[in-house]
């Protein structure tokens, strides 16, 4: 028999134990509802199951989800490639090309028929008949929605594919367009991000492939595990923020000092993404922490929420904090300031506050 | 039969069509057709970008500021090198000068994109041109071993150690799920190395794989992210402090020390594998010397990396400058980009419409319309082509020459005018190889030399980072810390109307972007970017483009089958995100025709 690397085999080349393993597949059986016997089940599947097949495919994009994608250090992407996953066809790296890289997508739409992985990096452009993206002589939405129609699942990589990105900004010349807005009858996983983090990239696949199940996912169809939090609610900076501490200029003495940056724009405030947890390359640094403020590239549009050095104005953007923030406004008085900035806001909350915990803990 | 080109080649489109699409181990989208006559040689060459995205039509009426952000995302593997680009052009227009330590930060930034990019080129869009991954089963690893202890000291190269790695790859083979190595040309006559070479060269594919993302940490702690770390009109982001309060959260001793320490391993990895591999690796192919195309006639290097802040002129640019015509060695030309008789873009055969198109336009007066139709000699239809007609509008790239010349861009450019000019930085290691090889000069006009001279400019990029990062601490030591100037941060601080451009050295190229401002916004944005030099159509003069240049007269051994098409192609490192998102004057709404 030929030496087929099964899931299992991966693991226990990891180090994971016959036992683990075992159990592993009663606690994922367990958590999904199911039975004993649907964990035997599983773990014959993982133990005997090929690779998953992965197709990834370029729409309109500029390639820096592949890229952020391989920078991935746990798990490195060559593990990712070899072992867990099997990437049928990326036109990024793959080795074949023309007639002979088309012909994989044909195979693998019927011998893996709703078995394989959809990753979408990019976007179709439907604006000339669909020819401002040309693949194969063909507009690449056809392509797209061809090999959709097969998937087990769909992952759209990157704000291009989950929300239109940069293409789409006004006037979105070509009409690039997210993909959930043509393939509308198939859950849609979004990793968005320009680019999404690698880690967060191989965390949600081999989530898929370790669990055998979609990760739970937000109204907006992005995996809550990674963006369920906005970068503002874990920012190592957000002490200066509440003390009303500022860069005012750049690289002024507040700059140097790592002070908070949301009034030279951060939109780390309204930004839910994993930056300023997870971090960057291998957890080296993210961008508030190497003194720009967070251009907020994993949201919707963002293109398009004014300049990029223009302060968040209005209080209203604050999302959850919004309640909280009108106790603290409503207690002093301040209720009707147009531009009542949430630091000073929090700053008076946090002083005002002090009192009553003191007195708790007395 | 056939045609000559007034840049001297004879076109014949007679024989057999070979279609390639999509070509693939590039960026982005890329179509080409060539006929090959009865002994399969390329006789005519056609290149086509596939894809437009309009970024410049999106910057209108946005702010200067945050043009870079914009512009970046042109492009994600030559990450920053188009936010470089763009924040000269906006301090160009607006009179802006950058501190010292910014343009030594800002230096190694974009040495560091040309040390990854280059990597990863060869190892992960490239090798695979010239290495049989099948092949490499078949190899002894003692005999690999062997192998790559005569070439380099690296340490990872004992038999135990290709031995795994083979007993690895085999598994991976035998599972019958071949993931991206799937269908390709394995065991094709074109392939040429023994099989340990093959094994010598997978492993450093993957160590390659490994030890890129390294690199790119140079970029995190000085931008924040890899890939699109952050910029700054004026300066740089990020703040230096060694040793105050807050410099724990700033550009501080652990970090330069972090910065070095990659360095240094690039150096060595660079040093001790790259090349090493390259030379091997050229050694089995060294009478395989097609692919020369334009760039033993014209090519063309804006220059790049200023050893000093604010002086653009060719003195102060480490990496070389200038244009050579018509295999003129001995006349290096001068280059004015404000020039509108120099740099012209044509659209006689793209997909755009000018008022006049037997005549280009100078980037600041760009003009593009989308105007997509095939020529009557194409096959099949407007939304499924079979066949392009060349002599007709094929290609979303515009056609830029300069003074109505075709060019070649690209690390062979900058090696011949850096050769041509004596410059010993680019001539030694040069002339270094060339020995090595036993091959002349002339062997550098070919694919090969295309791809010797990226892995010769990838060291040299190592080093200058070395150089780059002792002059930053040199300058902090000095007593300077700044890195910003943000006098004229505020649009209160601009004239009413300016215009700039600014340039750099891509990893593929020469690389620029013109700027028009008014009333503090962006009034006209224009990219002319490597691969819009390299992989342009045909002009209305008929000079075919570097891509369909390098391609002609190439013998295939299987035209099913046309490794050596994409062996050539990938020598130019193509980015089509980049080479085709050209502007519109009034920035209008295109014609929408909606599918389904």
């Amino acid at each position: 028999m030929a030496a087929i690397e099964t899931f299992y085999d991966v693991i226990r080349r990891q180090g994971v134990t016959r036992r683990s393993f075992t159990k592993f597949c009663s606690l994922t059986a367990a958590s999904l509802g199911m039975g004993s016997t649907a964990a035997a089940t599983m773990a014959r599947a993982l133990e005997t199951n090929p690779r998953v097949p992965v197709i990834w495919m370029h729409g309109l994009e500029c390639t820096c989800c592949s890229e952020s994608f391989i920078r991935s250090a746990h798990p490195l992407v060559k593990d990712v490639v070899l072992s867990m996953i099997s990437l049928d066809y990326d036109d990024t790296i793959m080795a074949a090309a023309g007639h002979q890289a088309e012909e994989i997508l044909a195979e693998t739409k019927e011998k893996y028929k709703g078995k394989y992985i959809l990753a979408v990096e990019g976007n179709p452009p439907l604006n000339e008949g669909g020819m401002f993206c040309i693949d194969g002589g063909k507009p690449f939405v056809e392509k797209l929605k061809w090999m959709a129609e097969d998937a087990s699942a769909i992952i759209a990589w990157g704000s291009c594919a989950s929300w239109g990105c940069v293409q789409a900004a006004k006037p979105n010349p070509t009409q690039a367009t997210p993909i959930d807005k043509v393939i509308l009858d198939k859950p849609i996983i979004k990793v968005p991000g320009c680019p999404p983090i690698a880690e967060v990239m191989t965390g949600v696949i081999t989530f898929i492939t370790t669990f055998g199940r979609l990760p739970e996912l937000d109204r907006q169809g992005r995996p809550k595990m990674f963006y369920s939090q906005r970068i503002h609610d874990k920012c190592y900076r957000r002490p200066h923020f509440d003390a009303g501490q500022f860069v005012e200029e750049w690289d002024d003495e507040n700059a140097r000092k790592g002070y908070c940056l949301y009034k030279m724009g951060c939109k780390g405030p309204t930004t839910y993404n994993a930056c300023s947890t997870v971090r960057w390359n291998g957890g080296v640094s993210f961008p508030i922490q190497s003194g720009h403020g967070c251009i907020g590239c994993s949201e919707e549009g963002f293109w398009d929420k004014g300049p990029f050095y223009e302060r968040l104005a209005n209080i209203k953007q604050f999302g959850v904090e919004h309640n909280a923030d009108e106790v603290g406004l409503a207690a002093v008085g301040l209720v009707g300031a147009g531009v009542a900035a949430h630091a000073a806001v929090t700053a008076i909350k946090r002083i005002t506050t002090k009192p009553s915990d003191t007195d708790r803990d007395a | 039969m056939g045609i000559e080109t007034p840049n001297g080649f004879h076109l014949d489109n007679s024989g057999k069509r070979v279609v390639v699409d999509p070509v693939t181990r590039i960026e982005g989208h890329l179509r080409v057709e060539v006929n090959v006559d009865k002994d399969n040689v390329i006789r005519n060459a056609v290149s086509t970008g596939t894809m437009w995205r309009g970024i410049e039509v999106i910057l209108r009426g946005r702010d200067p500021r945050d043009a870079w952000a914009f512009t970046q995302r042109i492009c994600g593997v030559c990450t920053g090198t188009h936010a470089l680009t763009s924040v000269r052009a906006v301090e160009n227009a607006l009179g802006i000068a950058i501190p010292e330590n910014a343009n030594s930060i800002r230096n190694i930034m974009q040495l560091t994109l040309q040390v990854h990019d280059h990597l990863v080129h060869f190892y992960h869009l490239h090798a695979l041109d010239w290495v049989d991954v099948v092949s490499a089963l078949s190899a002894d690893p003692k005999a690999t071993s062997t192998l790559a202890q005569s070439i380099s000291d690296w340490p990872l190269s004992s038999p135990g150690y290709f031995k795994d790695l083979q007993i690895r790859l085999k598994k991976f083979v035998e599972s019958g799920q071949l993931g991206p190595f799937k269908n390709a040309y394995w065991g094709h006559p074109a392939y040429r190395l023994p099989p340990e070479a093959n094994l010598m060269a997978v492993a450093h594919y993957l160590e390659a794989l490994d030890f890129q993302k390294e690199i790119v940490k140079i970029h995190t702690i000085y931008g924040g992210k890899n890939p699109h770390p952050n910029w700054l009109v004026g300066g740089v982001p990020c703040a230096i402090n060694v040793d105050g309060t807050g410099a724990v959260g700033a550009i501080n001793m652990e970090r330069l020390n972090e910065v070095s320490s990659i360095i240094d391993r690039s150096i060595e990895f660079v040093e001790k594998v790259y090349l090493p591999d390259l030379a091997a690796i050229a050694s089995f192919y060294k009478d395989w010397l097609y692919g020369g195309g334009l760039s033993g006639k014209s090519v063309m290097s804006y220059g790049d990396i200023p050893e000093h802040a604010n002086d653009y002129s060719a003195k102060n640019l480490l990496l070389p400058r200038g244009v050579i015509l018509n295999g003129n060695l001995a006349e290096v030309l001068p280059i004015d980009h404000a020039d509108p008789e120099q740099i012209q873009e044509f659209v006689t055969h793209s997909w755009y419409k000018y008022p006049d198109e037997t005549k280009g336009l100078h980037p600041w007066d760009g003009v593009t319309e989308p105007n997509y139709k095939l020529g009557p000699a194409a096959k099949g239809t407007p939304t499924n082509i079979e066949e392009l007609d060349e002599n007709a509008k094929y290609s979303w790239i515009k056609s830029p020459r300069w003074r109505g010349n075709a060019v070649e861009v690209g690390p062979l450019a900058r090696y011949i005018i850096g050769y041509a000019q004596g410059n010993p930085e680019f001539k030694e290691p040069t002339d270094r190889l060339l020995k090595t090889l036993d091959v002349p000069v002339t062997a550098l006009f070919s694919t090969l030399g295309r791809t010797a001279a990226r892995a010769l400019e990838c060291q040299w990029a190592a080093n200058k980072l070395k150089h780059f990062q002792d002059k930053l601490i040199a300058t902090i030591k000095a007593g300077d810390s700044s890195t910003a100037n943000v006098d004229k941060w505020k649009p209160e601080a601009w004239p009413k109307d300016a215009k700039g451009y600014g340039f750099t050295e891509a990893p593929r190229g020469a690389l620029a972007h013109w700027i028009k401002v008014r009333d503090g916004k962006i009034d006209n944005y224009q990219c002319v970017v490597p691969t819009t030099w390299n992989g342009s159509p045909r002009d209305p003069k008929g000079n075919i483009g570097a891509f369909e240049a390098a391609l002609m007269d190439t013998p295939l051994a299987d035209p099913q089958k046309p490794l050596e098409i994409l062996r050539t192609l990938h020598s130019f490192d193509p980015c089509l995100a980049c080479s085709t998102h050209v502007m519109s004057e009034d920035g209008q709404e295109m014609t929408k025709i909606d599918v389904r």
